[in-house]
């Protein structure tokens, strides 16, 4: 349904806009800033980031990755909380409609790029698909240590102390880790990675994925990389490992006792029901169950 | 019954149509031209040019136009701009000694020479509301010519260098290419250009409040103004199939030289010492801001101890950006139901496990 709208009102290429609207010299800056991302895995690479169009803080390093792996024959997919209706998706993807000219869609199988905010499809990927997260701060201890220069001190010497002793704390206090999104992973046994604000709901989903996985951080400039079957283990401990959230309800539009369901709040009785995130996974279900 | 979240693209296209209608205002008004603009709200379109680091009256004018006079929209709107542009060349360093001055003041010398000279500034008006300005078509005011002063003004700092009571500020050994941070990442510590530079493009109100932290307490700089000035400079560049300098045209810019004292160090000799800031257009008030922060900046350099936030550089240059910090602040407006989720199962959780959830719930 939502492809024939789009047909309607997809805007055209822009002809007065370069291709992928950057020009390519800052491609060719990005795309060896990408390169040298998946050849340390997690390790976060600084990258001349520029302003885009958009505003910093919604999705200018996704869009930037994007830009400059985006081809003529690519086919691309762009979510927000799961969902390719949201407003900020809408507005990504008719900006690259109108900066690019590609194909667009809503199917996971069918995209060869995903950019994605705050979510991991629920269909699993595969090899040959890039899937683009936006992130907003890719420190994962920004927090317990602001000062950029104290934590590349950190990571280079694999002193990851302080986020173990954070984790505890959470544990001592209580009696189970607080983080339930943008929970910390360790990549290829060596960088200690921010996943970007997915919930730890899809952090299993990172792991040995057969889809190169980019992180564009915009305001932070920085790019990092999970490359194609790379381990990537959520932080834990071994009498509190890791796990994620369940819900005592199933998606009540498609059925699914899989996903991460999104409350939807139904009158001011506090009345509620609880539908799938990932909108394509949802409908899909609903046409055949 | 459960409505899915669709039409998003329907709902953008309708707001943009209405934020034109906004931006217009009531039809029988007469359309603000970006000529009008650009004369008559010159410090506007000044600020714009100098936090959007591109020097272009038009497009700034343009750019306040079209955000309805947001002026850190229409940065944002030049910047984006500007982030498409190719770098062609790059230009000599300005030499402000030949600035053809408008305005020039020294808060240090009572006279000096080239004298002090007042200029356009609202200092010294009484900020009464000009109510005859509510009519229009009045015949435009004309100034009476002074002097014209066509030989260079010496700056002030030049001046107090003969007695090396200043430190001399040469460039860097092998003079570098400055650090530019539109095309390299910035990384911590920063050297001088690439703070400076930063300091340029921050925003007016955030260096500003900084600047004013350091007089009130958060780190002590004992600043005076060596010297302010305002007027037009060359702009010259090199081309390399000519081999000489060529103007390419000129610009107004407001200089600030801030003179502080410094009681020494171990390598260093009591002396003063400076902070520095440069502007497009006229901008005092930033081009003052920028000159109190550079100075704080420059405690590790100087070997003071750095405990205010305007001496820290990562607090200073990671938040000074409009464009940074507005994205990232205004993001708070896109849906974040996914995360929120999270944290609701998280407080159900913790509140199963409370003490007192019963008791909270009766006070309600």
């Amino acid at each position: 349904m939502l492809q024939n709208d789009m047909v309607e009102s997809s805007p055209l290429r822009d002809p007065k806009i370069n291709f992928a609207y950057l020009d390519e010299r800052t491609k060719r800056m990005i795309r060896r800033a990408i390169l040298k991302a998946v050849a340390i895995p997690g390790y976060q690479v600084p990258f001349g980031s520029r302003e885009m169009p958009l505003p910093y803080g919604w999705g200018t390093g996704g869009i930037q990755v994007t830009a400059s792996i985006i081809g003529e024959s690519d086919v691309l997919k762009v979510i927000d909380q799961g969902s390719d209706d949201t407003v900020n998706a809408v507005n990504i993807r008719r900006f690259f409609q109108r900066t690019t000219g590609v194909e667009v869609t809503t199917d996971t199988t069918a995209a060869s790029i995903i950019q994605t905010r705050h979510r991991i499809p629920e269909t699993p990927l595969r090899e040959g698909q890039v899937i683009v997260y936006q992130v907003p701060v890719p420190e994962p201890m920004q927090r317990l240590e602001p000062r950029e220069e104290e934590t590349r001190k950190l990571h280079a010497l694999q002193e990851y102390g302080l986020m173990h002793v954070n984790l505890f704390e959470d544990l001592a206090h209580y009696g189970h880790i607080s983080s339930t999104y943008d929970y910390p992973v360790l990549v290829n046994g060596r960088y200690i990675m921010s996943p970007s604000p997915i919930p730890k709901f899809d952090n299993p989903k990172m792991h040995l994925n057969p889809a190169l996985q980019l992180f564009g951080a915009g305001r932070e400039k920085r790019i990092y990389a999970v490359p194609p079957y790379t381990t990537v283990e959520s932080l834990g401990f071994e009498d509190h490992p890791f796990e994620v959230q369940r819900w005592q309800s199933v998606c009540e539009l498609c059925g699914s006792n899989e996903s991460f369901l999104d409350e939807v709040i139904m009158d001011d009785q506090g009345k509620k029901m609880f539908v799938c995130s990932d909108s394509d996974y949802c409908s899909k279900r609903q046409v055949t169950p | 019954m459960y409505v899915a979240v669709k039409g998003g693209e329907t709902a953008i296209l309708n707001s943009y149509e209405l934020l034109a209608q906004h931006r217009r205002g009531d039809p029988n008004v007469p359309e603000l031209s970006v000529a009008q603009i650009r004369q008559q709200l010159r410090l506007s379109v000044d600020r714009v040019m100098t936090e959007g680091s591109v020097y272009d009256p038009e497009l700034a004018a343009l750019a306040i136009k079209q955000s309805a006079g947001d002026l850190v929209e229409a940065i944002f709107l030049l910047r984006a701009y500007r982030a498409t542009l190719p770098r062609l060349g790059y230009s000599k360093p300005l030499n402000t000694t030949g600035m053809h001055i408008s305005r020039r003041i020294s808060a240090a010398f009572k006279d000096l020479p080239g004298g002090q000279v007042l200029g356009p500034t609202y200092d010294y008006t009484q900020r009464l509301l000009d109510f005859s300005l509510l009519a229009t078509g009045k015949p435009a005011p004309v100034a009476r010519k002074g002097q014209v002063n066509n030989e260079a003004t010496p700056r002030v700092v030049d001046l107090l260098n003969h007695e090396s009571l200043l430190e001399s500020q040469l460039p860097e050994e092998g003079d570098p290419d400055p650090f530019d941070l539109t095309r390299q990442p910035l990384r911590f510590p920063a050297n001088r250009s690439a703070r400076l530079q930063n300091l340029a493009r921050a925003d007016e109100g955030f260096l500003l409040a900084m600047a004013y932290s350091t007089q009130r307490g958060y780190s002590g700089t004992h600043p005076f103004v060596g010297e302010i000035r305002f007027g037009t400079v060359d702009v010259c560049i090199v081309p390399e199939e000519l081999g000489f300098e060529i103007s390419v045209g000129d610009v107004p810019v407001t200089e600030c030289q801030m003179i502080n004292q410094f009681q020494g160090s171990q390598t260093k000799p009591p002396q003063f010492t400076r902070g520095y800031g440069l502007a497009f257009g006229h901008s005092e008030r930033k081009a003052m801001a920028m000159a109190l922060v550079d100075r704080a900046l420059r405690a590790d350099e100087l070997g003071e101890d750095v405990t205010a936030p305007a001496q820290m550089q990562e607090f200073v240059m990671s938040h000074s950006d409009s464009l940074e910090s507005s994205g990232f602040v205004q993001h708070l407006k896109l849906p974040h139901y996914v995360d929120f989720q999270s944290e609701l199962e998280l407080v159900r959780k913790m509140r199963q496990s409370h003490a007192l959830p019963k008791d909270d719930h009766a006070a309600e």
